[in-house]
């Protein structure tokens, strides 16, 4: 059978974001997004843990390489949202609200094409230290 | 002598840019912290006061009270804000955690009773940055 063996890579990535349904007028959001819908932005520390999941290599002992995950949250992730808003500067959210439960979800597929198949990817966001989402849901 | 300190935290936008500066040169000296479009924080707010505690009450201060003050005076002008664009007593002033930090400090300190000190004024813009500020 082969033993499991999660991996985690934790990384973290600043960025301004406001959540806005260009559908509903100013009244309207105000009212559902409250302080999160103000019109010039705020912002946070996202925290993100990557977990992989899969059987250790025979060869290398590893799941996957932590260096090599941390590159690839580097290259699809970090540079993407870091120190950016996620409203204005991203393709990823120009007609996506960037609450965290969509950031999550977009992150899982940025990263998704480039593990390995055979390995489980995990997701969680932390929006704040208090404020965090997983993807996918179990 | 003995210190008191309430933790707050509040989610900001802010840039770093000195105006009289071009583009490249604010580049070139903040880095990503230059970007138009603002980045954010979540920042976490220490507010340490020293006294001595009354003799009927034990308390240097009430911390209830503390920490409307600091409700009223900061965090109602700055959670969820632009730290650049939205809060007038950052207004003409570099947004760095730096000066944030004083500028927090002169909004409480006005505000606190006799006999009660403004000790430190501790900011986290993330977990690995902070900044303390003693009044001097």
């Amino acid at each position: 059978m082969g033993k499991r063996v999660s991996v985690f890579r934790k990384e973290h990535f600043n960025a301004a974001h406001r959540l806005y349904n260009a559908a509903w007028d100013d009244a309207k959001n105000e009212k559902f997004f409250g302080k999160c819908a103000l019109p010039n932005y705020h912002g946070h520390n996202y925290e993100l843990e990557v977990k992989v999941t899969g059987k250790p290599d025979k060869r290398t002992g590893y799941v996957m390489d932590m260096k090599n995950l941390s590159d690839l949250i580097r290259n699809e992730v970090t540079s993407r949202f870091d120190h950016k808003n996620l409203n204005l500067d991203t393709e990823e959210f120009k007609d996506l609200n960037p609450t965290a439960e969509n950031i999550v979800i977009v992150i899982y597929k940025l990263l998704r094409p480039h593990i390995d198949k055979k390995l489980d990817l995990h997701i969680r966001l932390y929006e704040t230290p208090r404020n965090f989402v997983e993807y996918p849901a179990n | 002598m003995v210190y008191l300190t309430r933790a707050e935290h509040f989610n900001a936008a802010h840039r770093l840019y000195q105006p009289n500066w071009s583009y490249e040169k604010n580049e070139e000296v903040f880095g990503k912290c230059a970007n138009v479009n603002w980045h954010g924080h979540n920042y976490e707010l220490y507010v340490t006061i020293k006294g001595e505690p009354d003799a009927d009450t034990g308390f240097i201060f009430d911390v209830k009270k503390l920490s409307n003050l600091i409700k009223e005076h900061v965090l109602d002008k700055v959670d969820h804000r632009n730290l650049n664009v939205d809060v007038e007593f950052m207004k003409d002033k570099m947004c760095s955690t730096e000066n944030f930090a004083v500028a927090i400090w002169e909004q409480l300190q006005p505000h606190l009773p006799v006999g009660v000190s403004l000790h430190c004024v501790k900011l986290y813009e993330t977990p690995r940055i902070y900044v303390e500020y003693f009044g001097k």
